[in-house]
């Protein structure tokens, strides 16, 4: 008997393939999404791990030189003799390789080079042939290649790396192993040029990165409840248009019991294959998206994310998890129904209105107080997690209201109708609610997420733009590499260019915290530019005056400073006349003016200078500097080709975000088109007397495309604060609290119009199938409504 | 003092004990071997020997603290080459290890260093003697002597002067180490008047003994199917010392040398001195004979050893025990014992 019921309740997907189709879409969909999104996301940050493993750059202090030149081996032998436990670390560039070398013998085991487990081992890697290890995208002849090293970095011992980049003798920092012995001697006697730079608890790199992923998890998260929505329509669906089927079965005498059982076996069934599915599209979305990602994280921040996707069991565990769970939670529902239906009942599916009635109530009562709490965090939150409850509070508490709204909104379209056909519409339309609400909550959720990511992204990319301006305000860059050649090159520019500006900065903690100390030279060209978000009276002339200094927003936030406070910086005491924004940068920083930075820091000389000169004299200059001085081309820097190249990879932001948006709405709108498949059957009883008393079926099919239009047109009205809303507290709780800087946000009415017709579009799209088929319903299938009346 | 573990050959201990304990029973080419009938240089001899494979000077002293109570002190440097000769910079294939460790009878202090060699960081002055490895230091040899080291939870620095004469043990410093030939340079200075301070988590304790420092240096000490050695350094009341060991592996190797009061050795062959362990410790997850009994019959020696703390385990990059004694029976004292090869 298991087989022949079986059989028959399979049958229904053989007559009916498209609907099978639209079930195993509706699933394969929404794990896709999901699947994808976490894929990039496990990617990056695999490789960030990766990274932070090889370097260990996170984990331990580290001395460098104030100046940041190179840390002679005297100094390293010094230390050691002094009982400073440093290991030697040197760094370079080969091609687009990055070259680290290590001491393997001093090197902190956590950080120890990969793989060292014999004498073997040992003696390639420091001898004379110097063996190199490198990542498996790198490629470097003879290399040994291991995964656990950084994506885009070789490894080698510090002889091979300082032989490669003919560094004789030095090192860029010195690793402090976390254990000292007593009795050291200080820092100061030993080496008093070194700064010890603290070990910070999450890496700068991944700190920075995270502030993207935060992004792509917020997309994460909620294209999960947008599949979800789609799931439970798909299976709504499925179970509505069975019902004869069962019906027929029981009255066989198939026990409920066991056509339950069935039932669950077949979805779980379905599921899994949806499912898998659903991975493989992840996959691909992924791996469609992945280049662009890795480059975006790369440009932004400077972290390498291997541009190969890998397999990794934790995203196909969690994609099989949303399509087996997501199965369960929208087919419980539809199981409790089908047990509770009475033995002849089933033929007629039941106007799905009449469920409504009790449950709105407690949804009404669950979105209040979800957007109560929204309230109350938006005004305390200060935390990552909190500010992640909060959007999901707002987010759920306004999907949960949208019926409610709109409910109401159309009781008074109801009141306020005029004539026959309006009146019905309205009606009609309000009583077709309750079946089309999950899609339009699908709907709802995805609008407001993409106006929130939009504003979010365009207003970074403003921000930074002018932040850019600001900062990268000489026409070219120019760095030396010793105060010799400093003069030099100051001699042969300063008759070519407008002005000269010498980038000086030393390390050192200001209240506190690590902070980057700059000396600026007193020029117009940093009144005009450097704009603040707090300043007092006249910061530029105080700080040319040696009576102040202007920090960023992380120093502000992190030491609770404003403008007014007076901090130390040595001996002298400064008032803090500004602060400024100071994007993606994780430390603190200040600026002095060149006089007293050259007063307090007399060792630490300019190796870096902007040049201010006509645009147009930019490229005859690098030549000049390049043949008259034989500086290499790799130390200046063309501030026009900064600019572009920064835009560029914004550029490529947006094509994720946009591929994201157009993903989002189209499983939405795949939901209208679920949910409106599982009303048209239902509809036919419904049009039936309409259609008696005179309005044509090419009518009705047009009254049902524009209902469902003007929803979709309602539901925007509703996202578009609410994707506002979202917008907010990505960038002015959630940034803060990841970040410790607050992103200014700006509105773009042009986007949200954009994407306002986009969303009409798909809701229209998926609208069109189900109206062309009920203007082509047989007017013999509506006059067998009334056959019973007869 | 025995093939005192060059350790070295691999700090990762993945040692193919098939090839003798860290590595010291594998191949030598290109490295000198010892010859038999040496004549040694001072001070030349007290510095390095970068064209043998392994080295180390090994100093181990019983203590009295001003509080009474039993102290013992491990100072070792370790040399081990990648290839013969030395160069200057990072490209000397010389390598080296040092071990610090103070006992007291309820606990075990140890640390390690490991270190290039040709940068400075680590090496062997001969005139005047210095050996170092970052700020711990080994100074002055045989009078003024100094001796240094730290570790995150305790440190010491002590004088020490001698009060008699080098001792070269085996055939005038020739000292063979298995059936089949293998053999080392190896000479003592047992004489060593030492004091100072130890610096321990409790306090720091005013320290006096005696220290015996080895010097040993070959190319390939054990033989292949050596898995380990235990090795005796024992001063007696009435002023004589023994040093002896015996090699573990298809059969066991012994060697002793008998120091008189000045400094007079006699070397005995393999067989005369035995060593038979009469109780075992669990040390790090591992059985360790703690109390042993020795014999030299042919010198009238019955004793039991005993470990001032059975816990004396080195977990340094190749672990091995190495701790003080105390020994009762035909003879009283205290000395050194140092264990290795037990898995």
């Amino acid at each position: 008997m298991i087989a022949v019921t079986f059989a028959a309740l399979l049958s229904h997907w053989r007559r009916n393939p498209l609907q099978l189709f639209t079930l195993l879409a509706g699933l394969a969909l929404a794990t896709g999404l999901w699947s994808g999104v976490q894929a990039i996301n496990a990617e990056a940050r695999a490789s960030y791990d990766g990274a932070a493993a090889t370097l260990g750059e996170a984990q331990f202090d580290r001395l460098v030189r104030s100046d940041g030149r190179a840390i002679g081996q005297d100094t390293y032998i010094r230390l050691r003799r002094a009982g400073w436990l440093v290991s030697p670390v040197i760094e370079g560039r080969i091609g687009d390789v990055r070259l680290i070398g290590l001491d393997p013998l001093t090197v902190p085991g956590k950080m120890a080079p990969i793989g060292l487990r014999n004498i073997n081992d040992l003696q390639n890697f420091i001898g004379a042939d110097g063996g190199i290890i490198a990542a498996p995208d790198v490629v470097w002849d003879g290399a040994r290649t291991d995964l656990a090293v950084a994506p885009g970095t070789a490894i080698a011992d510090v002889r091979t790396v300082q032989k490669l980049l003919g560094r004789h003798g030095e090192f860029d920092v010195l690793i402090i192993i976390p254990e000292q012995p007593l009795g050291q001697v200080s820092l100061e006697k030993i080496a008093p040029d070194l700064t010890r730079q603290v070990a910070q608890s999450g890496s700068d790199i991944g700190r920075l990165t995270d502030s993207f992923h935060l992004n792509l998890t917020a997309f994460g998260f909620l294209s999960f409840a947008v599949g979800i929505f789609i799931v439970q329509s798909a299976v709504g669906l499925a179970f509505e248009q069975r019902r004869g089927t069962v019906r027929t079965l029981r009255a066989l005498g198939v026990p409920m019991r066991f056509l339950f059982l069935l039932t669950v076996v077949e979805l779980l069934g379905l599921a899994l294959i949806a499912g898998a599915i659903g991975v493989g599209l992840g996959y691909l979305i992924a791996g469609f998206l992945m280049p662009d990602v890795s480059a975006t994280l790369r440009g932004l921040y400077g972290a390498d994310v291997a541009g190969t996707l890998q397999l990794r069991p934790i995203w196909w565990v969690s994609g099989m998890a949303v399509a087996m769970g997501g199965t369960a939670v929208a087919a419980s529902a539809a199981l409790w129904r089908l047990s509770q239906m009475p033995l002849l009942a089933g033929a007629q599916p039941r106007a799905v209105a009449v469920i409504a009635g009790r449950g709105a109530k407690v949804q009404a009562a669950a979105s209040a107080v979800l957007l109560f709490v929204a309230f109350v965090l938006a005004l305390t939150a200060d935390e990552i997690v909190t500010g992640f409850v909060l959007l999901g509070a707002l987010l759920i508490g306004a999907a949960l209201g949208l019926p409610i709204v709109l409910r109401s909104v159309l009781d008074g379209l109801v009141h306020h109708s005029r004539g026959v056909v309006a009146g019905w519409f309205w009606a009609d339309t309000r009583q077709q609610l309750p079946g089309l609400s999950l899609a339009l909550m699908a709907l709802l959720l995805a609008m407001a997420a993409n106006v929130g990511v939009s504003t979010m992204v365009s207003s970074f990319r403003l921000t930074f733009v002018a932040f850019l301006d600001q900062r990268l305000s000489s026409e070219l860059y120019v760095t030396v590499e010793s105060p010799e050649q400093a003069a030099y090159m100051l001699d042969f520019v300063t008759p070519q260019v407008d002005a000269v500006l010498p980038i000086m900065s030393a390390q050192l903690h200001v209240a506190g915290r690590p902070t980057e100390v700059f000396g600026a030279r007193n020029h117009a060209t940093y009144r005009d530019n450097w704009t603040f978000l707090t300043e007092g009276q006249s910061p530029w002339k105080d700080v040319h005056e040696n009576l102040a200094i202007l920090i960023n927003e992380q120093l502000a936030r992190s030491a609770g400073l404003q403008v007014g406070d007076v901090v130390n910086m040595g001996e002298k005491p400064l008032t803090i006349a500004g602060v400024y924004a100071d994007y993606g940068n994780p430390i603190g920083q200040a600026i002095i003016t060149e006089s007293l930075f050259k007063t307090l820091f007399p060792k630490i000389l300019a190796l870096r200078f902007g040049l201010r000169l006509p645009p147009e004299d930019v490229d005859a200059l690098v030549d000049g500097l390049e043949f008259e001085m034989e500086l290499p081309e790799s130390g200046m820097i063309n501030q026009a080709s900064i600019k572009a190249y920064s835009l560029a990879i914004f550029d490529r932001t947006f094509t994720v975000t946009t591929a994201l948006n157009v993903l989002t709405l189209s499983v939405a709108g795949f939901a209208i088109l679920m949910s409106l498949l599982t009303l048209t059957v239902m509809r036919v009883p419904q049009l039936a007397p309409v259609w008696a008393m005179g309005l044509t079926l090419r009518q009705l099919g047009l009254l049902e495309l524009v209902r469902t239009v003007m929803l979709a047109v309602l539901t925007g009205v509703i996202a578009l604060p609410l994707g506002l809303a979202l917008a907010w507290v990505l960038l002015a709780v959630v940034n803060v609290a990841a970040f410790g800087w607050r992103l200014p946000m700006f509105l773009f009415p042009w986007d949200y119009a954009q994407l306002g017709v986009l969303a009409i579009l798909a809701a229209g799209l998926a609208a069109l199938w189900p109206a062309v088929q009920l203007a082509r319903t047989r007017p013999a299938d509506l006059l067998k409504v009334f056959s019973s009346e007869l | 003092m025995n093939f005192r573990l060059i350790f070295f050959l691999l700090w990762l201990p993945l040692v193919s004990f098939a090839q003798g304990f860290a590595g010291l029973g594998s191949g030598s080419e290109g490295f000198e071997l010892p010859e038999t009938n040496p004549m040694f240089q001072f001070p030349f001899d007290d510095g390095s020997h970068p064209d043998f494979r392994v080295e180390w000077w090994y100093l181990t002293a019983n203590l009295q603290g001003d509080d009474g109570q039993d102290y013992g002190l491990q100072w070792t440097l370790f040399r081990t080459a990648l290839s013969p000769k030395d160069y200057e910079g990072w490209s000397s294939p010389q390598l080296w290890m040092g071990h610090a460790a103070v006992t007291t009878p309820d606990a075990h202090f140890v640390t390690e260093r490991l270190s290039r060699g040709g940068i400075g960081q680590a090496g062997v002055d001969i005139d005047p003697f210095e050996a170092w490895i970052d700020e711990w230091i080994f100074s002055g040899l045989h009078s003024n002597a100094v001796l240094r080291a730290a570790g995150p939870n305790f440190a010491y620095e002590m004088a020490l002067s001698a009060t008699g004469p080098r001792v070269l043990h085996g055939a005038g410093g020739y000292s063979v180490k298995s059936a089949d030939g293998q053999a080392s340079y190896y000479f003592s200075q047992p004489f060593l008047k030492i004091k100072g301070t130890l610096q321990l988590p409790l306090g720091d304790v005013d320290v006096t003994g005696d220290a015996w420092l080895d010097h040993e240096w070959s190319s390939k000490p054990l033989g292949a199917n050596q898995i380990g050695w235990d090795w005796f350094s024992l001063s007696f009341d009435d002023g004589f010392k023994l040093m002896g060991f015996l090699l573990r592996g298809d059969s066991v190797f012994t060697q002793a040398t008998l120091i008189g009061e000045d400094g007079t050795p006699v070397a005995y062959p393999d067989g005369a001195f035995s060593a038979k362990p009469i109780k075992q410790s669990k040390v790090a997850g591992r059985d360790v004979p703690t109390t042993w009994r020795v014999m030299l019959p042919d010198a009238g020696i019955d004793i039991v050893v005993t470990a001032l703390n059975t816990q004396s385990w080195m977990d340094t990059s190749v672990p091995y025990w190495e701790g003080p004694v105390r020994f009762t029976g035909s003879h009283t004292g205290r000395g050194y014992l140092e264990m290795t090869g037990y898995e």
